[in-house]
């Protein structure tokens, strides 16, 4: 017991301030360099040329959802139209969607073969497109992403805009 | 002066052990969030949010970052760039795909763009990165948990 008091009476000579002083360097070095990441995903896109898709005979028999956002002034979304009919919202859209296409997105199904061609004006803002791609796309269902149609594509731009 | 000196002497009777203890688990949760990934992401862009938009796993074959900020121009490779003078950075990009024995169709653009840009200028970028030859795009999106 004597000899383990005389211990503890040695361990208070150490001299813990560098230590210290490195320890909290190092934490305030981890803390100024944090960045606080958002969680990000991706739609995938695929588009060749479009003059060459064109030029190709369509040997697809599903003809592709044309989906027409237009802009107001401002750049904010004015109206949404599916195949030349108009569409309240981006729900209503979705339903559309789903009532031609189905909820069966198997291989070879018919959501799999229907392309969306997305008609943009050119001064609409890009949040809309997401939202429209979002709708078309597929549907969170009791925390299940339910996906629709995964061929997107964008119709040539338009010119003009300022 | 008495009571100075026996403070003095006191004061390294302090037991360290619990701060340390906590400063090292600080440090240790630190080093864990710190991300060594490059992430490219930017303070100028405000991506649009998306439930859909589910985080990616695994890296992608070759990305081309380019980043649309709500003015109009290009973040790519960390300066900014006007949208019409992008095709000679892309022709760049085509250049060292071609020179690596790959085609630009194996690469895949990530636009970057603002919520609040022009659909527009976000089509110019698509269609420049089509004429060079990429045909793989990802728009990119902040994903939504909400809702």
């Amino acid at each position: 017991m004597a000899r383990r008091e005389s211990k503890l009476a040695d361990k208070i000579a150490i001299d813990m301030t560098p230590m210290i002083d490195v320890v909290f360097q190092l934490m305030s070095f981890f803390m100024c360099t944090l960045k606080v990441v958002t969680p990000e995903g991706d739609f995938n896109v695929r588009m060749p040329m479009a003059a060459a898709a064109a030029a190709a005979p369509d040997d697809q028999q599903v003809p592709p959802v044309r989906v027409k956002l237009s802009a107001g002034a401002d750049g904010s979304l004015a109206s949404i139209a599916m195949n030349g009919s108009a569409v309240a919202d981006f729900e209503e859209l979705r339903r559309k969607v789903i009532s031609l296409v189905g909820t069966d997105t198997g291989p070879n199904s018919l959501a799999e073969k229907t392309e969306v061609e997305l008609d943009c004006d050119y001064s609409l803002k890009y949040a809309n497109v997401v939202r429209a791609i979002t709708a078309v796309s597929g549907k969170v269902q009791g925390g299940q992403i339910v996906e629709l149609i995964k061929k997107i594509k964008f119709t040539p731009p338009k010119k003009g805009g300022s | 002066m008495g009571r100075k000196q026996e403070s003095e002497v006191s004061s390294t009777d302090i037991d360290m052990t619990p701060m340390i203890d906590m400063t090292f688990q600080l440090i240790t949760f630190f080093m864990f969030v710190m991300n060594f990934s490059e992430a490219e992401q930017d303070d100028r862009i405000q991506l649009p949010s998306s439930q859909l938009a589910k985080p990616v796993e695994g890296a992608m074959e070759s990305p081309i970052t380019l980043q649309l900020t709500n003015k109009g121009s290009i973040v790519y490779a960390g300066e900014e760039v006007a949208v019409a003078d992008i095709g000679a950075y892309l022709e760049r990009e085509k250049t060292v795909m071609l020179e690596s024995g790959k085609e630009p169709n194996a690469a895949t653009v990530i636009v970057r763009a603002d919520g609040r840009s022009k659909t527009g200028e976000v089509q110019k970028i698509i269609q420049t990165c089509q004429e060079k030859g990429f045909e793989r795009f990802a728009l990119r999106a902040q994903y939504d948990e909400g809702q």
